[in-house]
């Protein structure tokens, strides 16, 4: 009897779970192997269409006898490098008329010719004529020829599909010379950014844990930058921080701060002069991390807020008895308290960070020194038009994500569930 | 007397008051005052004075008193020694000595002799510089954002500074950004596309997902541990490495383009995090009332239709409006399937706008505004669901 019950719960689970796993299957597990495979390969963006024969068909006269008509297919074949096999051609003839000297290679059969093309190497192309005639020597009407469409048929290899592999993507990816200089810009941005934005949530949390007027107002607005849309915020500041005619830039030159407009978002290097000594400064990477911080501090504030509401009051008065000020009541209660919700954080404000796309992409779009790997895929993929490279840096991407997330579990994966 | 107290009080304080007036100043500036001084060395010092005469006053005189005449005075003083400022300006400026007189009301030569007065004070100065320091920083762009689309190019080319917004002018002129990309731009399509775009997503979200997440919480089967471990580690995998083998797909599906293929996709995408959330709840209803649901014969649709659904309507609501924020501002999937402007989502549109480097900025800064003002308006309405679901939710962002 149990042996059934469990058997119908099995089987009521699988049913329940099978549409959702399915999609997830689909859309997520699938492409990150399938990235695997292309990245393998050599595509370029305009490979992925499959080959196609194509046949444009013009209908035309033949000088005053109206009961012929000529028809001229113009022959191709969509695909610049791969050929396509076994062409089959099919057309349709009205009633009572009949093709002229029909090309060996058509048969006509019941008001239908067919035609068997063989191969068509790439880029082939030809303009192939058929004559006809009304049986009955009437007039035939054009417009009737002219709306029936012919059907084309053939095998090409899906390039996706083939079996010629290459190592000639990854070899590209290492080889360059950019990719440590990738590789640093994507760490600097992230880990600037995950530490930046924690710190602004500590304080940002520590304030809103205090009574004031406006108090929950003030958390609601906390909110507002991650609750916009990433397009509408990128392209405000793109105007806020505008060298020729952006606010900022005006503010500044305004009240004499600065000479002159600085390009914050286009330029790579600044100069600063700092107790004698000549400092590079990346201003456009610092910048997106300035927008990466304000965008995604109200995350940290959301969790950490949420921890420093849960620590009893009590701590806090037995340590206001114990005559312990705001800073040591902050430095031995507080922190100790919040130090695994921010190392939680930590781990994964870093890994979404590593991934972050959108951003830099409408910021800078990756411009002066503000390429980052997932920045990287895009500009291989669809800038370059070459989809394997692009494939080949996803997977770079997922190796190291693969990497983050085994540290994460080994470190905090236990930890996390008693927070 | 206590030096370093006192000493502590007079510069944080003076300087929170300079700060305070220098971005009224900034504020001011952009309304086209012509201001091009901060004077913050003298403004210092005028501080200076006026936390050293409090402080010494006391409370040896009426507070309201106290309060109004030094605002005045410093009000006058600060008038003479600045450049000269309209009216509405000036009572600014009375406005925030007035804040600042009442706030340190309390602070007088006996108070500085507490125990840590020195962190407290500190604190105190930190946290109502910190409120004003994060109110601007966080509402500044969204004012800007809002007040250039009501501006015309010549007048932003003209003054970058001057965001005033002239209502005298009729009201056609003020909102023609707006009508311009309703009729030019044919936004209205693209709110259109979006909304059912994102209400699609949640919809069919949630009827994958409740009962998936049904089966997780409650039932056993072989794979249960590792599916539900794995839910997270699938959700932490980020678009961007989706999006190549995705967009070759879609290509040869003819998916691209097209409003069902950014559903499938944004389905798949939240659909973990939404069985996560669901589920965590899910765990949460006491077995007993199913229990009884199943003595009275049901079967586990009926079970899901009849207790765990309505049982569940606030966690379904936290899940429902994350899915939605997401699906509204998602941008890296629009951007790669969608190149026909017939099928643009909002965030795809302005990001097409930009393309044509002659689009004025305002039609930019007006679509924004279309695409921010409701989810804005969704979260502030709803916080409390919406702020349960970012924090379950926020593994990913």
């Amino acid at each position: 009897m149990t042996d059934t019950l469990s058997k119908i719960e099995k089987r009521t689970a699988y049913t329940l779970l099978l549409p959702a796993v399915f999609l997830v299957f689909a859309i997520v597990l699938f492409p990150i192997f399938a990235n695997i495979w292309i990245s393998f390969k050599e595509v370029q963006l305009k490979d992925i269409r499959i080959p196609e024969p194509r046949a444009k068909k013009i209908v035309k006269s033949i000088s005053e006898d109206k009961t012929k008509l000529k028809i001229v297919y113009r022959l191709r074949n969509s695909s610049l490098i791969e050929d396509i096999n076994n062409i089959e051609f099919l057309d349709k003839l009205p009633k009572n008329i009949e093709p002229v000297n029909l090309d060996p290679r058509c048969t006509f059969k019941s008001k239908k010719i067919k035609c068997d093309f063989g191969n068509w190497k790439a880029e082939y192309k030809e303009n192939f004529e058929i004559v006809i005639r009304n049986i009955n020597n009437d007039e035939i009407d054009k417009n009737i020829i002219k709306s029936q469409k012919p059907r084309l048929s053939g095998d090409a290899d899906n390039i996706l599909l083939t079996t010629k592999f290459t190592f000639k993507n990854f070899k590209q990816v290492f080889n360059e010379n950019e990719f440590l200089d990738l590789l640093l810009t994507t760490f600097y941005f992230t880990f600037f950014g995950t530490v930046g934005a924690i710190i602004f949530g500590v304080f940002a949390a520590q304030l809103v844990n205090q009574k004031f007027y406006g108090r929950t107002f003030m958390r609601s607005i906390l909110l507002f930058p991650y609750v916009g849309p990433v397009v509408a915020l990128a392209y405000t500041w793109t105007l806020l921080l505008d060298p020729n005619s952006g606010t900022l830039n005006a503010i500044l030159v305004n009240f004499g701060i600065i000479d002159k407009p600085i390009n914050l978002l286009g330029q790579k290097y600044l100069t600063l002069n700092l107790l004698g000594f000549d400092i590079k400064l990346r201003l456009a990477l610092t910048t997106v991390i300035m927008f990466e911080i304000w965008r995604y501090f109200p995350l940290a504030f959301l969790f950490i807020l949420a921890r420093l509401q849960a620590i009893p009051k009590d701590l806090y008065e037995a340590a206001e008895v114990d005559g312990a000020g705001p800073l040591r009541k902050f430095i031995n209660i507080t922190l100790p308290q919040i130090t695994a919700i921010l190392s939680i954080l930590f781990m994964i404000r870093f890994i979404w960070n590593f991934n972050k796309f959108e951003d830099i992409f409408l910021l800078t779009g990756g411009a002066s020194g503000t390429r980052t790997l997932p920045i990287n895929v895009y500009q291989q993929g669809f800038a370059i038009s070459n989809i394997g490279m692009g494939s080949a840096v996803s997977i770079v991407i997922v190796m190291l994500l693969i990497i983050f997330m085994i540290i994460y579990f080994k470190l905090i994966g236990k930890r996390a569930n008693e927070v | 007397m206590r030096y370093k107290p006192l000493l502590i009080y007079l510069f944080i304080s003076s300087i929170f008051l300079t700060l305070l007036g220098s971005i009224w100043k900034i504020m001011a500036t952009l309304q086209g005052l012509k201001l091009t001084e901060i004077n913050f060395n003298i403004n210092f010092l005028l501080a200076l004075l006026l936390s050293f005469a409090l402080i010494f006053i006391g409370k040896k005189i009426n507070r309201l008193i106290k309060i109004l005449v030094f605002s005045s005075i410093f009000t006058l003083v600060y008038i003479l020694i600045n450049e000269s400022a309209p009216i509405w300006y000036n009572s600014g400026v009375f406005l925030l000595s007035l804040f600042f007189t009442s706030r340190v009301n309390n602070y007088d030569l006996n108070y500085l002799k507490e125990d840590f007065i020195s962190e407290k004070i500190i604190f105190d100065f930190l946290s109502l510089f910190a409120i004003v320091f994060f109110a601007f920083v966080i509402l500044f762009p969204f004012y800007l954002m809002f007040v250039t689309s009501f501006k015309t190019q010549a007048a932003l080319l003209f003054n970058p500074l001057d965001l005033s917004i002239n209502f005298t002018k009729n009201l056609v002129e003020v909102f023609k950004s707006y009508f311009v990309i309703f009729k030019t731009y044919d936004f209205g399509r693209y709110i259109y596309t979006s909304s059912i775009v994102s209400i699609g997503t949640v919809i069919i979200t949630l009827i994958f997902a409740i009962p998936a997440a049904y089966a997780v919480a409650r039932l056993n089967f072989f794979g249960k541990t590792f599916l539900s471990n794995s839910i997270l580690v699938i959700y932490m995998f980020p678009a961007i490495v989706l999006v190549i083998p995705l967009y070759t797909v879609f290509s040869q599906l003819g998916l691209r383009n097209s409003i069902e293929g950014l559903l499938i996709v944004y389905t798949a995408t939240t659909l973990p995090v939404a069985i996560y959330m669901l589920q965590g709840y899910f765990k949460s209803i006491p077995k007993e009332i199913e229990d009884a649901g199943l003595i009275d014969g049901q079967n586990w649709f009926g079970i899901i239709i009849k207790i765990i659904i309505p049982l569940s309507l606030p966690a379904i609501a936290s899940v429902a409006l994350y899915v939605f924020m997401i699906a509204w501002n998602e941008f890296l999937f629009s951007l790669m399937f969608l190149d026909n402007p017939k099928s643009f989502t909002l965030s795809r549109a302005i990001n097409h706008l930009t393309g044509d480097a002659e689009t004025p900025r305002q039609y930019l800064m007006a679509g924004s505004v279309v695409v921010t003002l409701p989810i804005l308006l969704i979260f502030v309405y709803f916080e409390k669901y919406l702020v349960s679901g970012l924090t379950a939710g926020s593994v990913k962002g």
